[in-house]
């Protein structure tokens, strides 16, 4: 099978023979003779040398003509870089730099604070210019997927599967079972790409094994599916050598960047809660013996305020990023160490200004807020089982929450001391 | 990934390897190193380096490899705990 694939540069002749009736003028060619063109500054625009003499020349020049690809009520995406053409129709071929907006996406995404919304449309994309011969990578279609993968495809041509994991990555939806067989399958059928391919073979990324059975890809639609490197940045090596992974390309790795990346999600997910702990807070810090002061809100509060706060850093920032260097395994207690590391300091700054229990309830609640918080990080982290999460979880939570059981009594209780 | 180790003993990874066809598939797929092949069969060679992802047990053709697969994410576990073991996929975790 011979398959011809041309490359998106023809747009020009095609826009002319099919999509325009017969006599009608490319708006490219009267854009050249219009008034004010964008290549040839140099002409003045009084020359009234143009089709429409006569008119006044007036605003900026015209855009670029409208390419057959824009279809009404769509958009081209920005990382669209043009289109080739295959026996299933035009393919887009993806732009493998990032540019701004990619950029500014990508700190939403990181966020977490608009990262559901970051999907990438599910199907079939080209990089470089594949042939029939060239090799298929699938991926996820979250944005941060697409993008790693697509960038490090800066010297290739191979076709890019996008499934649709509803916009999580390869290994979450793997775990979720959004990034299935079933799926892979589904997309092959729906975009035709047995009929672009020479071959029957698939690279997906290894991490996706967790919720892809090769076996049931190939049983429903014949294609083989190979397990391709974890990292992108691994995936033209791995092409170069003939598709097969040095041995430290199937091991996940957990550096400090990566965690360091992982904290604005961490602190996203405290947010929320934050802002209820701050109400109870203040509540909790005005009662006394004169039912409630709204001094005593205001002056006590903002030192519990500040043990609350010092726990969400300890918990949710130091103790991923210290991960490998802080004691212990549970996770729980990792946070236990980053938070006295924290308060300690903070109890000191306060000394003259807290009474002896106030001191114990800044300490006890600080530490089950960072202890919660760090044992929350297992959920970003590569490495932990959930039989093991479960086992931790067993054991910290009940005395985490004795800690701010008995941080609030003594909370109360000082007022009423003191 | 050896500088990173959590809680021992805890994984449910289990093998028969009388069944084992040594198609080396485990070993492709684990992102821990778990598995190696001794002659003909895989083994299981770091057992604590098990997360329970998954992964093995999906795409071993003879069924010879067991986990309880599962998400290691606190805020999955405690959703599990209220509203009982079984939760669509699309909660709200990691």
């Amino acid at each position: 099978m011979s398959v011809k694939i041309t490359d998106g540069k023809k747009d020009a002749d095609l826009y002319s023979n099919h999509c325009r009736p017969e006599g009608f003028t490319i708006p490219e060619t009267s854009a050249k003779n219009g008034c004010c063109p964008q290549d040839s500054p140099q002409v003045s625009c009084s020359s009234g040398n143009t089709a429409e003499q006569g008119e006044p020349c007036c605003g900026p020049p015209p855009s670029a003509p409208s390419s057959i690809h824009e279809k009404p009520g769509y958009a081209i995406c920005r990382y669209v870089s043009g289109f080739l053409n295959t026996p299933v129709g035009f393919v887009p071929r993806v732009s493998t730099s990032l540019d701004l907006s990619d950029h500014i996406g990508t700190l939403y995404a990181r966020s977490g604070f608009f990262r559901n919304d970051y999907k990438v449309a599910p199907g079939l994309y080209a990089a470089g210019t594949p042939d029939q011969n060239s090799p298929v990578l699938v991926t996820a279609n979250y944005k941060l997927s697409f993008d790693t993968i697509r960038t490090r495809l800066k010297h290739s041509n191979v076709w890019l599967l996008v499934i649709d994991t509803r916009g999580i990555n390869v290994w979450c939806a793997g775990g979720k079972s959004l990034f299935s067989a079933k799926e892979v399958v589904r997309l092959i059928r729906q975009t035709g790409l047995s009929r672009i391919l020479s071959h029957r073979k698939l690279i997906l990324p290894q991490l996706a094994a967790n919720g892809v059975s090769a076996q049931s890809v190939r049983k429903a639609c014949g294609f083989e599916v190979i397990w391709g490197p974890i990292r992108a940045e691994d995936i033209e090596p791995f092409i170069e050598n003939n598709l097969k992974a040095a041995p430290k390309m199937r091991q996940v790795t957990f550096d400090t960047l990566d965690r360091l990346t992982l904290i604005p999600v961490e602190l996203n997910f405290a947010w929320k809660p934050s802002l209820l702990a701050i109400l109870t807070v203040f509540l909790l810090s005005g009662i006394g013996p004169d039912i409630f002061s709204l001094t005593d809100t205001v002056s006590r509060g903002s030192m519990l305020i500040a043990a609350f706060f010092t726990g969400v850093c300890t918990g949710a920032i130091l103790t991923p990023a210290l991960l490998p260097w802080l004691p212990f395994r549970m996770f729980s207690l990792k946070g236990l160490i980053a938070g006295l590391a924290g308060l300690i300091p903070l109890i000191f700054f306060f000394r003259e200004k807290a009474a002896g229990m106030e001191i114990f309830a800044l300490l006890f609640m600080g530490l089950a807020v960072s202890s919660y918080l760090a044992m929350n990080f297992t959920g970003s982290t590569p490495f932990t089982s959930p039989s093991g999460v479960e086992k931790e979880m067993k054991k910290s939570i009940p005395i985490q929450g004795i800690a701010i059981a008995a941080g609030i009594i003594f909370w109360v209780a000082a007022a009423f001391v003191g | 990934m050896k500088d990173y180790r959590y809680l021992t003993g805890v994984s449910t990874l289990l093998m028969t390897q009388a069944s084992c066809a040594g198609c080396g598939m485990c070993t492709l797929v684990c992102p821990h190193g778990v598995f190696k092949m001794v002659g003909k069969k895989s083994q299981i060679i770091d057992k604590d380096g098990c997360m329970e992802c998954g992964a093995c047990v999906l795409n071993c053709p003879t069924g010879s490899v067991a986990v309880t697969p599962g998400v290691g994410c606190a805020a999955y576990i405690i959703q599990t705990w209220i509203k009982g073991k079984k939760l669509p996929v699309s909660a709200n975790c990691c």
